[in-house]
């Protein structure tokens, strides 16, 4: 009888490729839940692709995705449904699919989020990043089109940009299926608990405001102490957000909260 | 009490934004740009940022000039569609070959021997198979060209720039430059292009973007558009210019249509759907280098097929109408002939015949079905025995036969750029009409995006007719 040698690869926590199970559009009974944002045309569907085993169409030109796809994966015998939001630049303003995003992330509570950004151009997209990681505790960033960054020689140093937001980020170049399993089993780590995110949180505000926001979400922490994202409430009632302003009086916010 | 504590909350957040003042906003986008910097300049280092993507720059120079933009559009219009109409007709005759010549006798004989009554097999096999598979023979080859070479477009990031392109157009016609995109997918199907107006923001700009999107001639109409004027306008040039001939009019066509796509934009959004034109911003992505194969895979699989099956669900129970009116006698003249009679006047007016205007009764499931009920039809009415009998859809051996049948059933140039004309002008079929209820939610528009476009195809083949009639 031959047996076949194991690679290092074999028992590597990332290359686990026998625990992973593409379940396509089968998302009954899930375990977690994993939401994907990002900029539009970074490639959000293409990654959405490359876990749940789905061919959804990925076009080039922003807003290829104008409805919540949902697919799902199995990893290690736990089920992932995976959301694929509609790209977005920012989550503060207004407009209807901005909003889809928006109370996905607020009010959905995935497990966890995984945002995906154009590594090429990161500062951009660290403006949709920041305000997620106000909203959310969980996140993953997940680096995207690598290959395109390395071929205009931009170096990122993921440590630290790991370390600075306070979040894991795993490169990949979802087209190729590069950094897909990484991806994959740190989704996994972050929704277990294994590894524990402390975002990043805007810093370079005036003191007036940074002050008014910490007053109100003293306040609404006393009335929802389950809230995990008071500071991003506070920021919206400054803002004057009637959509949440409404939440809050009808009392549907409960529901949300719990 | 809880209520209480609530009111309180928002009373003191209205008291604390008044503090502020009004620069909360910026000073909080300001903050996140700050820490942003701050964060990439840690952790990335860019060569060069003038180095950078020097070639995609290059490329939207050239793409996107006010000299260059325009040529380039029709030029790869022109390419995409010729390359769709020379390549289908290799595979599609040969599949009707094989599923008309071959396989329709197989059938006719087995039932014959199997001992079905004649009513029964001519319902099955000379309505329902003839229908499917002539929606499989014409259709299946064009789409398999062109909607890849489309998904490569796509892919490659050249979408956008005709959005960036066109947007002063759009923004001429009160419409919303992204509409431009929603226009794009309608070349391939209207129905996929309704859906696509999700990405226009303002509810005005994205009906204007749903009523307009049967402009854009969908995948089931440009068969029609070729066949005719392979027909009728290649045969009035010397025969060596027959091929540019045809292909200009069809390029003629679908412009039109973006023309009238602009014009039906601007009358809407000056009338009914008043309104200021909203601001976007639309990134111009990089240039990518399409995965050819994968892409061909996936828009074999995930495009061209879901659109063929959707088809021949349509097609099916069309043949088996036609067949039934065909065969269906009221008195001494079967229901077809009866209302193709009915029409025929009406049809005169407006260029066509009656033929034409019942075909297109018929044919509102499908447009691919257009051309087949056409020719069954004028087989009915002429008694020329080109066909196989009453309401039997069938394909004729070459396209010089299918025009001979046409001329005897009175076809002049007239009546083929009219057809032209009306299949670019006319409702949109069943399955887009239901998508627009869908997406509108709304009875009354969807009634004026399915009425709006016929009249406009009465008027201008009327028109057309009259001012044809008066000049030879």
């Amino acid at each position: 009888m031959e047996v076949k040698p194991k690679s290092a690869c074999d028992s590597c926590a990332h290359f686990n490729a026998a625990g992973l199970k593409k379940l396509g559009v089968n998302t009954k009974a899930f375990d977690h839940v994993i939401a994907l944002a990002g900029n539009p045309n970074t490639g959000k569907s293409t990654v959405f692709n490359a876990l749940t085993g789905l061919r959804q169409h990925t076009g080039n030109w922003p807003g290829k995705t104008v409805t919540r796809a949902e697919g799902a994966f199995e990893y290690n015998s736990e089920k992932y449904k995976l959301v694929d939001l509609p790209g977005t630049y920012s989550l503060l303003s207004t407009s209807e699919d901005e909003e889809v995003a928006r109370n996905f992330i607020l009010f959905g509570r995935p497990t966890v989020t995984v945002i995906v950004v154009d590594a090429s151009r990161l500062e951009r997209n660290l403006n949709l990043v920041l305000q997620i990681l106000e909203i959310t505790d969980r996140a993953v960033l997940c680096l995207n089109l690598m290959d395109e960054a390395k071929r205009n020689h931009i170096e990122i140093n993921t440590r630290t940009l790991a370390r600075d937001l306070g979040i894991p980020v795993v490169p990949t170049s979802a087209r190729y299926n590069e950094g897909i399993p990484e991806l994959i089993q740190t989704i996994s780590e972050v929704a277990k608990g294994t590894i524990v995110c402390k975002p990043h949180r805007i810093k370079n505000i005036p003191k007036n405001i940074e002050k008014a926001v910490e007053h109100l979400s003293t306040e609404i922490k006393k009335e929802y102490p389950n809230m995990p994202n008071s500071r991003w409430i506070a920021f919206r009632l400054l803002e004057g957000d009637q959509h949440i302003i409404e939440l809050l009086k009808s009392g549907e916010f409960e529901e949300y909260a719990l | 009490m809880m209520q209480k504590n609530i009111d309180n909350i928002i009373a003191q957040s209205n008291d604390l934004r008044w503090q502020i003042g009004d620069e909360f906003h910026d000073n909080l986008a300001e903050g996140i740009y700050a820490d942003a910097a701050e964060i990439v300049k840690a952790s990335v280092h860019k060569p060069n940022e003038n180095n950078r993507l020097r070639l995609d720059a290059k490329i939207d120079k050239i793409i996107t000039s006010k000299t260059w933009g325009f040529p380039l559009m029709f030029l790869i219009l022109a390419v995409v569609l010729w390359l769709t109409i020379v390549g289908a007709n290799y595979p599609s005759s040969m599949l009707a070959d094989l599923l008309l010549e071959t396989i329709h006798p197989a059938l006719k004989g087995y039932a014959s021997t199997l001992g079905i009554p004649w009513w029964l097999d001519g319902f099955l096999i000379d309505g329902v198979y003839l229908a499917v598979a002539w929606v499989i023979a014409v259709m299946l080859p064009p789409m398999a060209i062109f909607f890849p070479l489309f998904t490569l477009l796509e892919d490659f990031g050249y979408l956008p720039r005709v959005a960036f392109n066109l947007d002063h157009l759009f923004k001429l016609s009160g419409a919303h430059g992204k509409q431009a995109l929603t226009m794009s997918m309608g070349f391939g199907c209207n129905a996929a292009g309704v859906v696509a107006t999700r990405i226009i923001d303002s509810p005005r700009e994205r009906l204007i973007a749903i009523i307009t999107n049967n402009f854009s001639l969908c995948n089931g109409r440009w068969p029609t558009q070729i066949l005719i004027a392979t027909i009728f306008i290649g045969a009035v040039v010397p025969s060596s210019f027959a091929g540019i001939a045809s292909l200009g009019a069809v390029i003629g066509i679908a412009v039109l249509g973006i023309c009238f796509m602009f014009l039906v934009s601007w009358a809407l959004s000056k009338t009914v759907l008043k309104g200021e034109v909203s601001t976007f911003n639309l990134e111009l992505p990089p240039y990518r280098p399409p995965r050819f194969w994968k892409t061909l895979y996936t828009s074999l699989i995930d495009r061209t097929l879901i659109v063929l099956w959707r088809a021949i669900v349509f097609a099916a129970p069309a043949g088996a109408v036609i067949w039934l009116i065909s065969n269906i006698y009221v008195g001494d003249v079967s229901v077809a002939a009866w209302l193709i009679q009915s029409l025929d006047g009406f049809g005169f007016l407006l260029g066509l015949n009656g033929v034409i205007l019942v075909a297109y009764i018929v044919a509102i499931p499908a447009n691919e079905i257009v051309i087949p009920t056409i020719l069954m039809l004028t087989v009915l009415v002429t008694g020329v025995s080109g066909g196989e009998g009453a309401g039997v859809m069938f394909e004729l051996d070459s396209v010089n036969a299918t025009g001979d049948l046409l001329r005897a059933g009175g076809w002049t140039l007239l009546t083929a750029v009219n057809l032209m004309l009306f299949s670019l002008l006319h409702n949109p079929c069943s399955t887009t009409i239901y998508t627009i209820y869908k997406e509108t939610k709304s009875a009354k528009w969807t009634v004026v995006a399915s009425i709006l476009p016929v009249i406009l195809g009465f008027v201008v083949t009327f028109l057309v007719a009259q001012v044809w009639r008066l000049l030879m």
